[in-house]
């Protein structure tokens, strides 16, 4: 009912005609410093988002560029070579990339098999109160630092296991025809089957967490008419929500894959690193993270320390992909999800 | 058919004692990693551990030096990888939530999250070590801050998308421009999960030794000179384990304590500040 007393700020700067050209100066200045503001902060993030791109494509050039030296010196020889020799300077990369994926493989057979059964207890047959700190148990497995599975690896785990599971491994298997050779040797403790066992503690949390979101992510009317049929609940794990969720399955298996095969400290500890290959899984080896972690800040000449960061590359590119695997199917599950 | 049906049972009660052995078994490392950390740690743990220097062979010592340097590369490595995290990942949920360029770089974020941690240590050698003529603090806390980006990008994306679109259409209907809404409105809104987001960057980076063994390297003295190699607990835990002396070890199980004690503090936080938050 009172105009002028209700009128807002810029209108009351237009009524006023004293006020009419500093009124609209200053409210243009403000829409100018407001726009300003809004499209350097637009930029600002569109550039931070692109960094996060440079940083993958710096990495990958960084390596390329560390390797050059090593790649003109041994050319494609170098995958397929099993010698690692400082003092001739002549370095191969077979026993390292040999470790890196008989632990990653032994790691899978135990962490795959026990995740998935704790997926089915966690979504099927746990309590609904016991299921998020259960859940948060596993997972804390992923948040202890790699290093402290390496010292508890060195100082617990492996002379537990020298002391019970090797000789009862050797003595069983040993003198068995095939699979012999796997368990030959004597029991050292540290060794790529202590590693492998290490890394399917370190990767289980992934696999569990991963099989249990897309366990959950399984339409409840699928189970219900599966259990209306009559079917048990292992029936009906095995045969509606593992069928379903397949695809998410495989994707968090791959994750958990490609940190395993990534995985440094732990193995570094408990390797052994020695570089030969040896049928018998109780023998010591290396792996690829492992040799770069031991070596690197001892690398003396630019051949050697180049093919360390070769070693890095290799590295690199297979878990890029193992990673970029696992990423698509996941990618897959959610959109069938939605 | 009851032939057939007992064994459906049978079957069933396997798989249940199966589950419920796996379930023990996967617990069961966590008791025992703990419990070994607790009996062999526990012992060394003193005032001294957080007041006197690491020592040489032979006598006795603390780890101050170590942890002031951990805290140190941990800030600065928060510090450079938290805006860069924060703008990205609010790029990817306000501005381009649907194009391609959000796309690619949630694809490359998510690898870049689970990429191994030593080979960014020897990015970092190649890009500021080598260049640099020597190991430094500086390029330790660009490391880690390598792997504090993902992590941030990751959990601002997400608690950002799950911000109501109402609110960002009030913001704009009394004439809020768009990065006001967004700092003002929707930062606010996704606060605890986005301060949830670094509190795991944190818990992540504070054990990681892979990356500083050739960045940072390792000290035995005190030192604040970022410019300098700088020692960090990881990397002093690695070295006194492998060492054959028995004072050295019992630091390093004691280092070890302490590391694992702050990182599950962290990561429990950080869950309870997401009541139900899916945070993997």
């Amino acid at each position: 009912m009172q105009p002028a007393e209700r009128q807002p700020v810029v209108d009351v700067a237009f009524s006023d005609r004293m006020a009419i050209s500093a009124g609209a100066a200053s409210r243009t200045k403000i829409l100018d410093r407001l726009r300003l503001g809004d499209s350097v902060f637009r930029n600002l993030t569109r550039a931070a988002a692109i960094g996060v791109l440079l940083l993958l494509s710096g990495v990958i050039i960084s390596l390329i560029d560390g390797s050059i030296p090593a790649i003109k010196a041994f050319g494609f020889g170098f995958l397929v070579s099993s010698r690692w020799n400082p003092v001739t300077e002549n370095f191969g990369a077979l026993p390292a990339i040999y470790g890196t994926v008989v632990t990653s493989f032994i790691a899978m057979l135990i962490a795959v098999p026990v995740g998935l059964m704790i997926a089915f207890f966690l979504t099927e047959l746990c309590p609904k109160w016991l299921r998020r700190p259960i859940g948060i148990a596993i997972e804390l497995l992923a948040g202890i630092p790699s290093i402290i599975y390496g010292i508890w690896g060195l100082f617990i785990f492996a002379p537990f296991l020298q002391a019970t599971l090797q000789p009862f491994l050797i003595n069983t298997f040993g003198r068995a025809p095939v699979i012999g050779s796997l368990f030959a040797g004597p029991p050292y403790g540290i060794g790529m089957l202590t590693s492998g066992l290490i890394l399917a503690i370190m990767v289980l949390p992934f696999v569990t967490s991963i099989t249990r979101d897309v366990f959950e992510a399984v339409p409840g009317v699928l189970k219900e008419a599966a259990y209306g049929l009559g079917c048990t609940t292992w029936e009906v794990v095995r045969n509606v929500v593992l069928p379903y969720a397949r695809v998410g399955v495989i994707g968090g298996i791959m994750l958990a894959l490609g940190r395993a095969l990534g995985e440094t400290m732990a193995v570094t500890f408990v390797i052994g690193n020695a570089h030969r290959i040896s049928a018998s899984v109780l023998a010591p080896g290396t792996t690829i993270s492992a040799t770069i972690a031991n070596e690197f800040t001892e690398a003396v000449g630019d051949l050697y320390t180049s093919a360390l960061i070769e070693l890095g590359l290799i590295l690199f590119v297979i878990t890029f992909i193992v990673l970029a695997i696992a990423r698509y199917m996941l990618m897959r599950i959610e959109r069938r999800i939605g | 058919m009851p032939a057939r049906y007992s064994g459906r049972r049978r079957s069933n009660i396997i798989a249940t004692v199966l589950a419920f052995a796996a379930t023990a078994f996967g617990l069961g490392w966590l008791v025992l990693i703990l419990g070994a950390l607790l009996w062999k740690g526990f012992s060394g743990l003193s005032v001294a551990v957080f007041t006197q220097m690491t020592p040489p062979p032979g006598s006795s010592g603390g780890l101050l030096n170590p942890i002031f340097g951990s805290l140190m590369l941990t800030t600065l490595a928060v510090l450079i990888g938290t805006p860069i995290g924060i703008l990205a990942g609010t790029y990817m949920a306000e501005y381009g939530r649907h194009d391609r360029l959000t796309s690619v770089v949630r694809f490359i974020n998510d690898i870049l999250l689970s990429a191994p941690s030593i080979v960014v240590g020897l990015f970092i050698y190649e890009v500021m070590v080598a260049p640099m003529g020597h190991f430094s603090g500086w390029a330790g806390g660009v490391a880690l801050a390598v792997l504090v980006i993902p992590v941030v990008v990751r959990t601002t994306e997400d608690m950002l998308t799950l911000v109501p679109n109402a609110l960002r259409e009030a913001a704009t209907s009394i004439g809020l421009p768009r990065s006001l809404t967004i700092r003002r409105i929707c930062y606010r809104a996704a606060s605890a999960g986005m301060v949830t987001g670094v509190l795991l960057a944190v818990a992540r980076i504070s054990g990681e030794t892979a990356p500083l063994l050739f960045t940072s390297l390792n000290n035995q003295f005190w030192s604040t000179n970022l410019n300098q190699p700088i020692s960090s607990l990881p990397v002093i835990i690695f070295q006194f384990a492998l060492s054959p002396y028995h004072d050295w070890q019992s630091l390093a199980w004691t280092g070890a304590l302490i590391i694992t004690m702050a990182v599950l503090a962290l990561s429990i936080s950080a869950r309870a500040l997401v009541p139900s938050g899916k945070q993997s």
